[in-house]
């Protein structure tokens, strides 16, 4: 499964050491770039970015596929809607 | 169906009492979801520090999709001049907790809460603190106000200054950048009462 997903992400936002807010700033810009359905990988550090990724995806309408935390990296991938 | 027609006791009005809150309900929901929230901001410091919450609200407004201006009136002008040289004053900000942003580790772990009225007598006291804020702020991967700015503008954050603080101050509007409009109070009021979110800064 994690490797079908892999293969779909189209681009990717880097924003390890950055804080609030940029990781979402960053994020909505890469989305904006998008066609629907695409997908985007997104990588942080800052610990607020878990909840503010996931609000900024409810707000925009995009879907969240997956969260997950390996040795204080935050990775999200987001699928365009 | 004309009115004399329409239920007025018995089970059939329960049943249209439930099928119009049911249909209540998903054309709110509609409305809700056609609905692009807004915020209106005022900013009124032009320190480094109290630059931070107008700029990081507004953008992360706009990159939730939603309708953001802002208004800058007294110190708040100076978040808009082409070169910003902002600054932080330890002074009427007791209690800074900031921390050696240099320096061996144990230094940099030792809570320093910046002194207030003494030092701010000291020349160049300001400087130091507004050097030693930015430091901290790039080494925990705080975004600048100048990129903040951009960012902002990128997201089609609206900037508006007040006309009649622009003028007290004796500013010219070349000394701002170009992505700001001029306005009074008449202006921002009508804005405020539609927004969904209004802050003060």
């Amino acid at each position: 499964m994690t490797v079908s997903l892999n293969n779909l992400v189209s681009t990717e936002v880097d924003a390890t050491g950055l804080s609030c807010p940029l990781p979402v700033l960053k994020t909505r810009k890469a989305m904006k770039e998008l066609a629907s359905g695409e997908m985007l990988r997104v990588c942080s550090t800052d610990h607020g970015s878990v909840k503010d990724i996931e609000s900024f995806c409810i707000q925009t309408g995009n879907d969240l596929v997956s969260t997950k935390e390996d040795a204080g990296i935050y990775e999200f991938l987001i699928r365009k809607s | 169906m004309n009115m004399q027609d329409i239920p007025t006791e018995g089970p059939e009005l329960d049943k249209l009492n439930e099928w119009f809150e049911k249909k209540f309900e998903e054309e709110m929901k509609k409305k809700e979801a056609a609905h692009t929230p807004s915020m209106a901001i005022i900013a009124t410091r032009g320190t480094l520090d109290w630059a931070y919450p107008p700029f990081i609200l507004g953008s992360t407004g706009a990159a939730l999709g939603w309708d953001v201006k802002i208004f800058f009136t007294f110190y708040g002008l100076l978040l808009l001049q082409k070169e910003m040289n902002l600054k932080v004053s330890p002074l009427g900000n007791p209690a800074m907790p900031m921390k050696m942003p240099m320096g061996p580790e144990w230094l940099q772990k030792i809570n320093m809460p910046m002194p207030n009225a003494i030092p701010s007598l000291i020349p160049g006291f300001e400087t130091t603190a507004t050097a030693l804020m930015k430091k901290t702020f790039k080494n925990k991967g705080v975004a600048t106000i100048e990129e903040l700015r951009e960012l902002s503008i990128e997201a089609d954050v609206e900037f508006v200054a007040c006309q009649m603080t622009v003028d007290v101050f004796g500013f010219e509007h070349s000394d701002f950048i170009e992505d700001v409009s001029y306005a009074g109070a008449a202006s921002f009021l009508p804005v405020a009462q539609k927004a969904d979110i209004t802050l003060f800064t």
